[in-house]
């Protein structure tokens, strides 16, 4: 789902770190959750103990995902709920709108759901006429601000205060200048009112669905789920097939494990439990595949399907945290969707695997224990292998392919660079050398290890 | 085929070789559950006062709320200070409710959720859309963690419910905490 035509990471992350003074504040607001993060963990003795049960929980729906599926179906057909199901983006898009246009109405809430901005839901209902109200505060405010959210969790964890307090004093009409939160979500709370108590259509998101119950969950602080939810005539539900888990108790395990991994609450203020329609209401769910059948058959990036988007992966990476969500230019930003994108094209998103340090911290912090910076070297060589890799590493990597092959090739380079460097390092030091931006060599020896190990073994012999 | 067999057929082409669901940590911290609870909830933004009997509810609801506004409850006891819920035309009506009372069967000490299910409620919206919510707890309602609480809930057939804890919250403005998002603004827990 990429528009070809996007820079890629390394520029997009060159734009944001032009405000020096705005990275720095990114970088430590996002430490602050990981540290909260720590605290709730460490808090929790049986933490490892958690993490180690929901990746088998995991393990275990992805090896019986096919049955689990229909299970899940067969319940929530037997609850009155009506069960779609869309093979990629495009459908799942056209579902939501055949049902929109049923039900005759020209506008809708939503609640956050990672998967619609996937499919890029809201353009393509918007391109139809039908307008698309997000009710999470962070995202109407990106909404407002025409942009994507820069994070899963905290969709505008980008912007200062003093640019949402303009924003609602051009949409929302609130006094020039006042940029208090408390006054500004209060300002957000009355305008969203006015659209759950007359949308007919609410959209949420699914965190965790049920196999044995049909149910699905639904976690959100603010309660704007449960608003346009329970205030809708007809709640539509989208939700990636990999959402599964097995029994109702499971959810026990990963409703411990979200918030406090997400934001270090001990649960968010609202997890709701959907499993009949109320009286008079429609529910439907929509399962979306969209790639995710096909993740599944990737022995070595199968495990990225365990993800429960809590985003710990987003907060602790030194390189998600100084470059930006938007950087990611996909809706899943961060580790965990540096290995997801490429599964959906690896044209597109064959940068996004370079955008790491390789560090381990994310998978270090990760709920589910995936193995996020492995599955990113291994993308890596995926992506080299299949010809995707970005042309300037490309490039440098054949050159030193060709080099180091040929020993006299070697030391001819080596002496050359070591002559370059010490008389005229202007010569590749320079603007125009990307690797040189920011960093810098350490002063180089007078001679190779080779001419040295040649000189003292010598003197050792005679 | 249509797309749903198709998804089916690949999702069972591409799933791995059959692997076990494990069994849940043992988890049982039964100590202090009632003082757990309520630190828990005093650090989610929720007041937590101890009673004896529904007459001190009642007065600590009007020195709280007031009594002028609309206020609703599930329980008769209540009758006296509010409206006892009832069917309603569309959920849309219960937009100027100030204070809905709950009670509930399950709560949970590690972090400080009730429970409740629409078999208390005659209209699913209403502990969202009220401006205060008050809920009143039995001590013995009180479990340790998530895992007991699922298993208190065991197969109920709720057609839905939440835990809910504390007041509705956010931070997505440079992460200041602000209370009452677009749920409840105070959520008060009478532990009797």
């Amino acid at each position: 789902m990429s528009n070809a035509q996007h820079k890629e990471h390394a520029a997009l992350a060159n734009e944001f770190n032009k405000d020096a003074t705005r990275v720095g504040w990114h970088d430590e607001t996002l430490w602050w959750i990981r540290q909260k993060r720590d605290k709730a963990a460490h808090h929790l003795p049986e933490w490892e103990q958690l993490r180690n049960t929901a990746s088998a929980i995991k393990d275990n729906v992805l090896s019986n995902l096919h049955e689990y599926l229909c299970s899940f179906e067969e319940q929530a057909l037997r609850n009155g709920v009506q069960v779609h199901w869309a093979a990629d983006a495009k459908e799942h898009n056209e579902i939501v709108l055949s049902i929109v246009r049923r039900h005759g109405v020209n506008r809708m809430v939503k609640s956050k759901s990672m998967l619609t901005e996937e499919c890029h839901l809201n353009p393509y209902l918007q391109e139809h006429g039908i307008e698309v109200i997000d009710t999470d505060l962070g995202e109407r405010i990106v909404q407002l601000a025409e942009e994507a959210p820069s994070h899963i969790v905290l969709p505008c964890i980008h912007k200062k205060k003093e640019e949402i307090g303009a924003l609602f004093h051009e949409h929302l009409g609130t006094p020039e200048g006042n940029a208090d939160p408390q006054f500004l979500t209060a300002a957000a709370r009355e305008h969203l009112r006015e659209k759950f108590l007359t949308c007919k259509v609410a959209i949420t998101g699914v965190n965790f669905s049920v196999a044995e119950t049909g149910e699905f969950v639904v976690c959100t602080n603010e309660g704007n789920a449960d608003m346009g939810a329970h205030l809708s005539d007809v709640h539509i539900a989208c939700m990636g097939i990999e959402k599964i888990i097995p029994q109702r108790k499971h959810l026990g395990v990963f409703l411990r494990l979200l918030t406090r991994s997400a934001t270090g609450q001990p649960i968010t203020t609202y997890s709701s439990h959907f499993r009949k329609p109320r009286p008079g209401q429609e529910m439907h769910i929509i399962l979306v595949d969209n790639g995710r059948s096909r993740q599944l058959g990737r022995d070595e990036f199968r495990n990225s399907l365990k993800c429960i988007r809590c985003g710990a992966c987003f907060n602790t990476c030194p390189v998600y945290r100084r470059s930006g969500g938007h950087s990611y230019h996909t809706a899943i930003a961060g580790p965990i969707g540096s290995i997801l994108a490429p599964n959906l094209d690896m044209k597109a998103y064959a940068d996004l695997p370079f955008a790491s340090t390789l560090c381990g911290s994310c998978s270090n912090v990760c709920p589910v224990k995936i193995d996020i910076h492995e599955q990113l070297y291994k993308w890596r060589q995926v992506l080299v292998q299949s010809g995707y890799a970005p042309v300037v590493k490309k490039m440098g990597m054949a050159g030193m392919t060709f080099t180091l092959s040929r020993p006299a090739l070697y030391k001819i380079a080596g002496k050359a660079a070591r002559w370059t460097l010490g008389h005229v390092p202007f010569v590749v030091n320079n603007k125009l050398n990307p690797w040189y931006h920011q960093r810098e060599l350490p002063e180089v020896p007078e001679s190779s290890f080779g001419e040295w190990y040649a000189k003292n073994r010598k003197k050792k012999s005679s | 085929m249509n797309s749903r067999d198709k998804i089916l057929a690949a999702v069972k082409a591409n799933q791995p070789s059959w692997k076990p669901f494990p069994g849940l940590p043992d988890t049982n911290n039964a100590a202090d559950l009632v003082s757990r609870f309520s630190e828990t909830l005093n650090n989610i933004g929720a007041q937590v006062h101890f009673v004896n009997d529904y007459d001190e509810i009642i007065q600590l609801i009007g020195t709280i709320y007031g009594m002028s506004k609309r206020i609703i409850a599930t329980n008769t006891l209540f009758a006296g200070i509010a409206e006892i819920q009832g069917m309603y035309s569309a959920p849309a009506t219960l937009a100027d409710v100030a204070l809905m009372i709950m009670e509930t069967t399950l709560a949970v000490a590690e972090n400080g959720a009730i429970w409740i299910t629409d078999d208390q409620l005659t209209e699913r919206v209403l502990p969202f859309i009220a401006q205060h919510c008050a809920v009143i707890v039995k001590k013995e309602a009180i479990v340790a963690d998530m895992h007991r609480a699922y298993e208190q809930i065991g197969t109920a057939t709720y057609g839905f419910g939440s835990f809910i804890a504390g007041p509705s919250k956010t931070a997505d403005i440079e992460q200041s905490l602000v209370l009452g998002a677009h749920g409840p603004c105070s959520m008060t827990v009478f532990i009797r």
